[in-house]
């Protein structure tokens, strides 16, 4: 923790909030199960979305069994396929991504970073971590009902997700479904309030909005615009729960099911789409906003420069969240709309590129004659970037309606998304966890473990996800269970996809690696010191670490950004938020 | 969709001042010292403001909800359910509860004990009287055939004003809390913080009402369609 300049105590202004020590448990249960203290939300989220998630990776296993060896195992059937496709995405999307960035990482960085001492509603925050557990509870009940789990894809496109026809349609599957997202949004909405008004309303003296790291920016940003999408999905899911189980037609047409007409009627189907993708396409952002301002953090401090653009970067990150919610209807070109509406829907897709790519640029120009330290958050960092433009162009092709329509529901598609929302932020979850780890548990995560998982998993994405573009665009369709070889191909694929299924297996075996160095670390590591990367951040500036309850002795006072690094004169080469230091001779300037 | 984008746009605006007070153009890179912090003052306690961000939430959850309903009724035309007269007098008393809990914030602020108890009771009794003769509308509609699994529009119906009841029937028990919390208090004041909080709800809740009885009634749909003709 810095101590310079205590002559500047004397002239200190007035703290905006006051100073109030959050309630301290002193049981075990207290502070470790029923905890109150965002640091163990944090990591009770996390810890619940890796197991959550390891499920959906053992998924898509199966999948890739399937498509890869056609016909060779014989507990794959077609049913168990368009489950394990469903909650393979709906986990990954939900359960995985969105909990871990908001909920774990939202929870551990920003009390830390805006200089707080805790959320600022902490009964409330521990409220929703236990709603959210209910909803993975209530989500993995669904493989141990009669039918299992709802195979209607993670859209839930009805009328077919609550038809017979459909795995989990006709029985408890789609409901336990829809009844875990009901309360996953209720717990996300406790936790994303105290995430808003922590940052709007707990920042420590001298913490603008316009000192705060980018992680800060990303996670409040997302989480706004999570508070105001998922409202959306939850009134999908409530009015289908009803058409499902109180016979309303709110998304039923009039129907004829094996010959019977069924009581349904007047409906519109097209209504759930809409709904679904004006939650959907936020989504997206709500997951990437966040990874945004991670890179940007760990480019800074590991290329030890200031972040390039820094106002723009603010900028792009709220006008990206604006445009988001105007451009969902480019999921539904295929839906039968106006051409005039996909016009619309195109331009605002495309426009969504100018303020990513100038997020892109900064982040090139970041790292322009930087000091680049190629430690394990930094190469997870570039891996995101080169993985994330590389999904955005294939993005720039299916925004526009001409090409989208023949690519639409091809495996092109399947390969865009996951490299654009499963590879690129996942590869800034690790880099994250490299990073934060030692402010964490005080121990650095190990080296020689971390650069094979970096390696293996960056190389096998692209072998996984790069044929799969080429595997669409030669006409393989996505959500076949098995496809043979038709005509309508313009090249065989079976060993492409033996090859991809190949490697997605050891991309998979190789996050056990990293499971086993996270618990092999906390023991074994090295120890980290307070603040190993000598970054600017506030929250590698607590007296203690891992930081205890409270965080701080006294609130810090912030005295500039967080990134001053390599600043001349300095007595080291990064300058702490909290740190007082001005050049000999100078002023400070506001 | 207009009706979720027009909610929307009003949030959006609401975001722009704040942001405008942020000082988005200054120069971080280039400013050391202590700056001051946008937005705190005594009005702006973090109970109010989780209320305000709740607000945007709950509205943005029944804006869906009148977008779903102008949308289908323009896909699947339907029969709008007519309303008892009942729904306007459920509205009035809504209207008085809000009211009432304004005058309970004026008596709280000016410390006042006068007045403050049976505006207290009133709005409360108010509030009650809403839900309940919400509850008879729907057993009204569900005797004179408007089933919740029939037509869409009473689907619709009992959706809505299920929804927003709940959302009623949690401000009495936040507001129970709150009265409860400072009941041995000898300075009214004490309540302000909540009671203030509780009354931009209410508030809150009456316009959210107000705008799903229009769309309810199918003046929304009208609307669209004279907007639309004027565009057009």
């Amino acid at each position: 923790m810095v101590d310079r300049g205590s002559d500047d105590r004397m002239q200190l202004p007035p703290r905006e909030v006051a100073d109030v020590m959050p309630p301290h448990a002193h049981s075990w249960i207290g502070k470790y199960v029923f905890s109150q203290d965002a640091k163990y939300i944090a990591i009770q989220y996390s810890g619940t979305a890796v197991a959550i998630g390891l499920v959906a990776l053992v998924m898509s296993w199966l999948m890739r069994l399937q498509l890869g060896f056609p016909g060779t195992f014989d507990f794959i059937t077609a049913e168990a396929y368009y489950q394990f496709v469903t909650m393979h995405g709906m986990i990954m999307v939900i359960y995985l991504l969105t909990a871990i960035f908001l909920g774990g990482f939202g929870n551990y960085l920003i009390p830390l970073m805006v200089g707080a001492r805790d959320m600022v509603f902490p009964f409330v925050n521990m409220l929703s971590y236990w709603v959210y557990l209910l909803a993975v509870l209530v989500l993995v009940a669904s493989f141990f009902v009669p039918g299992g789990p709802t195979g209607a894809g993670w859209t839930l496109y009805p009328p077919q997700a609550v038809l017979s026809g459909t795995p989990g349609g006709a029985q408890s599957g789609i409901i336990l479904m829809l009844v875990s997202l009901i309360l996953f949004i209720i717990g996300f909405t406790m936790g994303g309030l105290n995430y808003a008004v922590t940052v709007l309303q707990a920042r420590t003296r001298g913490m603008t909005m316009m000192r705060l790291p980018l992680t800060v920016w990303g996670i409040f940003t997302a989480t706004v615009m999570a508070l105001l999408a998922f409202p959306a999905l939850f009134v999908a899911c409530v009015m289908m729960l009803f058409d499902r189980l109180l016979g309303t037609s709110f998304f039923m047409p009039t129907l004829v099911e094996l010959g019977e007409k069924l009581s349904y009627g007047g409906g519109s189907p097209i209504a759930f789409q809409h709904l679904f993708w004006f939650f959907g396409h936020p989504e997206v952002y709500i997951v990437a906003l966040p990874a945004f301002g991670i890179v940007s953090d760990l480019i800074a401090v590991h290329a030890r420069k200031n972040v390039f653009g820094y106002r723009m970067m603010v900028w792009a990150i709220v006008i990206i969240g604006a445009l988001s919610f105007i451009v969902w209807a480019h999921h539904m070109y295929v839906s039968g709309m106006h051409p005039w509406f996909g016009f619309f829907f195109a331009t605002t897709t495309l426009i969504i590129a100018i303020p990513t790519a100038i997020k892109v640029y900064n982040w090139v120009l970041t790292l322009w004659k930087g000091d680049i330290h190629l430690t394990i958050p930094m190469l997870f960092a570039l891996g995101f970037i080169v993985t994330f433009v590389n999904g955005g162009l294939t993005g720039l092709f299916l925004g526009n309606v001409v090409v989208d329509v023949p690519l639409s529901d091809t495996m092109f598609v399947v390969a865009h998304f996951h490299m654009v929302m499963g590879v690129a932020p996942i590869m800034v979850i690790f880099g994250a966890i490299y990073h934060w780890y030692p402010k964490m548990t005080g121990r650095m995560l190990n080296e020689a473990m971390g650069q094979i998982h970096f390696w293996v998993t960056f190389i096998g994405a692209y072998a996984v996800f790069f044929p799969m573009h080429y595997v669409g665009l030669v006409g393989v369709p996505r959500r076949y269970f098995e496809i043979g070889e038709p005509e309508f191909l313009t090249a065989p694929v079976d060993g492409l996809n033996a090859f991809i299924s190949s490697a997605a297996l050891i991309v998979g075996a190789v996050q056990v690696l990293f499971l086993f160095n996270i618990f092999w670390s906390l023991r074994h590591g090295r120890k980290a010191g307070g603040n190993p990367w000598r970054a600017a951040s506030l929250e590698w500036h607590t007296p203690e670490t891992p930081p205890r309850h409270g965080n701080w002795n006294e609130l810090p006072d912030v005295y500039r950004w967080a990134y001053d690094y390599s600043v001349p004169g300095a007595p080291e080469d990064y300058l702490a938020q909290n740190d007082p230091w001005v050049p000999d001779g100078e002023e400070r300037r506001l | 969709m207009t009706v979720i984008l027009a909610f929307l746009a009003l949030v959006a605006l609401v975001a722009g001042l704040w942001l405008s007070q942020q000082r988005l153009a200054s120069k971080p890179w280039l400013e050391t010292g202590i700056a001051p912090l946008a937005g705190h003052g005594p009005g702006r306690a973090p109970g109010f403001i989780f209320i305000a961000v709740f607000l945007a939430v709950a509205g943005g959850l029944f804006a869906m909800l009148g977008s779903a309903f102008v949308m289908q009724i323009e896909e699947t035309p339907w029969e709008l359910v007519p309303l008892p007269g009942r729904v306007w007098l459920n509205t009035a008393l809504l209207l008085l509860a809000s009211l009432f809990l304004q005058f309970v914030v004026i008596s709280a602020r000016a410390g006042t004990t006068r007045w403050l108890r049976a505006s207290l009771i009133a709005a409360s009794v108010a509030t009650l009287a809403f839900l309940a003769g919400q509850v008879q509308v729907w057993i009204a509609l569900t005797a004179s055939g408007y089933r919740l699994e029939g037509a869409p529009a009473a689907s619709f119906f009992y959706l809505i004003t299920g929804l927003h009841g709940l959302h009623v029937l949690g401000g009495i028990i936040a507001l129970g809390a709150v009265c409860l919390r400072h009941a041995g208090a000898g300075d009214v004041r004490a309540l302000l913080p909540g009671v203030r909080a509780c009354a931009l709800y209410w508030h809150a809740l009456l316009a959210f009402w107000l705008m799903l009885f229009a769309l309810l009634q199918g003046w929304g749909n009208a609307f669209l369609a004279l907007c639309r003709a004027a565009v057009s």
